[in-house]
C-alpha cells in the first residue's frame, strides 16, 4: 500500500467516524460541531490527495475556519442545553426517517459498482488557484455572478431582519 | 525524511521559537518600562548576575511550571485541555511557508531554498492555519464554564472572523502586482528596484526621464508599491493576534481576562506562548510581503554574487550572499517585531464597537477601492507597454 494509499483510508476512515460523532452528538451541539470541524478536516486532506489544492485549502478556510466557527458562535450565544430541545419525535416519524435513510443508502450503493472514475494523468497545473481561478472567470463567468448575486440577497435579508428587531 | 527539510524546520523551531518567542517577553516588558518611564524587569537573578533582566523568561516558565494545574468545577475537561494546544500549533506552524533566505546552487549540488515548505498556496496556508486558530480562543472560553470566559470567546469569534474577511481582501493588491501567492516568488519578485518618476515615461508625459530623475529609485517592495495594503494588511493581522489595541477579547477592565482567565500553569503559558510566536510570525510573513523579504535594498542577489565570485570564488561567495540574505531577513523580523511592541504600548485597548467598525467600514470599503485601482493602474500600464 502506497503512503498516499493509507492516508486515504485513514483519512476517509475518519472523515467517516468523525460524521458518525457529530450525529451521535445532537444533543451537545458544540462537541457535534467540534466532530463536523474534524470531519472538514480530513475531507480537505482526501481533496489534497486528489491534487486539488486550491479546494482543500478553502474548504480548510471557508468551512472549518469560518462558517463553523460561526456555528459555534450561535450555538454559544443561544446557550444551548440539551434539555432545551424538543421531546424526542413520534414513532411514524422514526420509522419513516430510518425508512428514508436506508433507502438513500441502497441507491448509493446502487450506483457504486461501475460508478467511480478511473485514475486519468491530469496536467501538474491541475487544481491551482490559477487555473481554478481562469476556469470560474472564463467558462462560468454567469454562474458566478448569480451565485454572488444570491449570497448578495441573503445579506440583505439578514440586514433587514436583523434592522426591525433593533428599530 | 530529506536531511535538509529536517535542518530548516530545525532552523524555524530554534530560532523563532525557541529564541525570538522568549526574548520577546523580556523587550514586551522594557518597552512598557520605557513607555511608562519605568525600568522595568531586572530584578530574576542567578547568583546575582541578572544580564539585563534577560533571566525573566526562565522565571516565567518556572513560575508557571510549578503552578497549581487548576480546572474548574463543571468545565469540560477534555476540551479545556485541548483548547490551549489548538491555540499554540498554528502559531508555531505558521513559519512553515516564510523563505528566510533566497534560492541557492553550489557547484554540483542540485539548487535549494531557504524555507522549509516551498508550497504554491503559501498566503492561503496562512490563512486556513489563522483560521484554525480561531477554535483555540473559543473553545478556551466555553469549555470553561464561566461567563466572562464565554464572553471573552464570543468577542475573539466575532472578531477573528470579520478581520479574516479584510486580512485576505488587504492583500489581494499584493498579489496582483506579483502575480503570485507563493512566498517564496514573492519575496524573489521584490529582490529589485523601480524609477520612481518612471511613470512619467511610461505614459509619455515625458520622452526621457532627464538622467538624475531616472537615478531615483525604490526598492521594489510591497510596502512601496502597495502603501495602503500594508497598513490594512498589519491592522487585520494583528487583530487576529488579539493583543493590545485589539484585545478587546481580554479586556482586564470589562471581562476580568476573557477567554483564558480559567486557565492557569503551562496550559496558561501556551496562549500566552502563542500570542508572542505569532508576533515572530507575523513580523516575518509582514516581511516576506512587504519588505522584499530576504533581499538587501539596491544590491539585487545576482549583482552580489557576480561582485563577489571573482574575488572569492563560487561556493564561499554563495556562503557569504546566504549569510548576509538570512541576517537581512532577520534585522527586517526584528523591525517588524519592535513595530508592533510600539503599536501595543502607544494605543490604549479600543472599544469594542471601535474594532468592529475598523473592520467594516473603514478597511473593507478602502480594500475593494485599493483592488479596484491596482487593477486599472495595471491595465493602464499594460496598455501604455503596448
Amino acid at each position: 500500500m502506497s503512503f498516499a494509499a493509507f492516508l486515504f483510508y485513514a483519512f476517509a476512515a475518519l472523515a467517516l467516524l468523525s460524521s458518525l460523532g457529530m450525529v451521535l452528538n445532537v444533543k451537545n451541539t458544540v462537541a457535534g460541531a467540534m466532530w463536523l470541524v474534524v470531519t472538514m478536516i480530513s475531507l480537505a486532506v482526501l481533496y489534497v490527495l486528489l491534487d486539488a489544492y486550491l479546494v482543500a485549502v478553502l474548504q480548510i478556510m471557508v468551512y472549518a475556519g469560518a462558517i463553523l466557527v460561526l456555528f459555534l458562535f450561535v450555538v454559544m450565544l443561544l446557550n444551548l442545553r440539551s434539555d432545551a430541545f424538543a421531546a424526542p419525535r413520534s414513532r411514524a416519524t422514526k420509522f419513516v426517517g430510518a425508512l428514508v435513510g436506508v433507502g438513500a443508502l441502497a441507491s448509493f450503493l446502487s450506483l457504486l459498482p461501475g460508478a467511480l472514475p478511473r485514475v486519468v494523468e491530469v496536467p501538474a497545473s491541475f487544481g491551482s488557484y490559477r487555473d481554478v481561478g481562469l476556469t470560474l472567470y472564463r467558462s462560468y463567468v454567469v454562474a458566478f455572478e448569480v451565485a454572488s448575486f444570491l449570497l448578495l440577497a441573503a445579506v440583505v435579508g439578514a440586514v433587514v431582519l436583523a434592522k426591525r428587531r433593533l428599530d | 525524511m530529506p536531511i535538509d527539510v529536517v535542518l530548516k524546520t530545525l532552523f524555524i523551531v530554534l530560532v523563532v521559537v525557541a529564541a525570538f518567542a522568549p526574548v520577546i517577553t523580556w523587550v514586551e516588558r522594557k518597552q512598557s518600562a520605557v513607555m511608562q518611564d519605568r525600568i522595568g524587569a531586572n530584578r530574576a537573578d542567578i547568583g546575582g548576575i541578572t544580564i539585563l533582566g534577560l533571566l525573566h523568561p526562565l522565571a516565567d516558565v518556572l513560575k508557571l511550571i510549578t503552578k497549581e494545574d487548576f480546572v474548574p468545577e463543571g468545565a469540560n475537561r477534555f476540551l479545556h485541555a485541548l483548547a490551549p494546544v489548538i491555540a499554540a500549533i498554528p502559531a508555531i506552524i505558521g513559519f512553515a511557508v516564510i523563505p528566510y533566505g533566497a534560492t541557492y546552487q553550489f557547484p554540483g549540488y542540485a539548487p535549494f531554498t531557504l524555507v522549509a515548505a516551498d508550497i504554491d498556496w503559501g498566503v492561503l496556508y496562512i490563512f486556513a492555519i489563522g483560521s484554525i486558530a480561531t477554535y483555540g480562543s473559543v473553545l478556551a472560553g466555553w469549555a470553561s464554564n464561566n461567563n466572562w470566559a464565554m464572553l471573552g470567546s464570543l468577542r475573539a469569534s466575532a472578531q477573528m472572523i470579520s478581520y479574516e474577511v479584510t486580512m485576505g481582501l488587504s492583500i489581494v493588491g499584493v498579489f496582483m502586482v506579483f502575480q503570485t501567492l507563493k512566498l517564496t516568488t514573492m519575496a524573489e519578485a521584490q529582490d529589485t528596484t523601480f524609477r520612481i518618476f518612471g511613470f512619467l515615461e511610461t505614459f509619455g508625459m515625458v520622452r526621457h526621464l532627464p538622467g538624475w530623475l531616472s537615478w531615483v529609485k525604490l526598492p521594489f517592495w510591497g510596502v512601496f508599491v502597495q502603501p495602503l495594503g500594508f497598513i490594512m494588511f498589519l491592522s487585520c493581522i494583528m487583530a487576529e493576534n488579539k493583543r493590545p489595541p485589539f484585545d478587546t477579547p481580554e479586556g482586564e477592565s470589562e471581562i476580568i481576562a476573557g477567554y483564558h482567565m480559567e486557565y492557569s500553569g503551562m496550559r496558561f503559558g501556551l496562549f500566552y506562548m502563542s500570542e508572542f510566536i505569532e508576533v515572530v510570525v507575523i513580523g516575518g510573513l509582514m516581511t516576506a510581503i512587504f519588505l522584499g523579504g530576504w533581499s538587501i535594498p539596491y544590491f539585487s542577489k545576482d549583482a552580489i554574487l557576480g561582485a563577489l565570485t571573482p574575488v572569492a570564488g563560487s561556493v564561499l561567495a554563495t556562503v557569504l550572499c546566504m549569510v548576509a540574505h538570512v541576517a537581512t531577513f532577520l534585522l527586517k523580523v526584528v523591525i517588524m517585531i519592535w513595530l508592533q511592541m510600539q503599536i501595543r504600548w502607544t494605543l490604549p485597548r479600543f472599544r469594542y464597537d471601535q474594532v468592529m467598525d475598523l473592520c467594516w467600514k473603514i478597511i473593507l470599503p478602502l480594500s475593494l477601492a485599493n483592488i479596484f485601482v491596482t487593477g486599472a493602474v495595471i491595465l493602464l500600464v499594460q496598455g501604455a507597454g503596448k
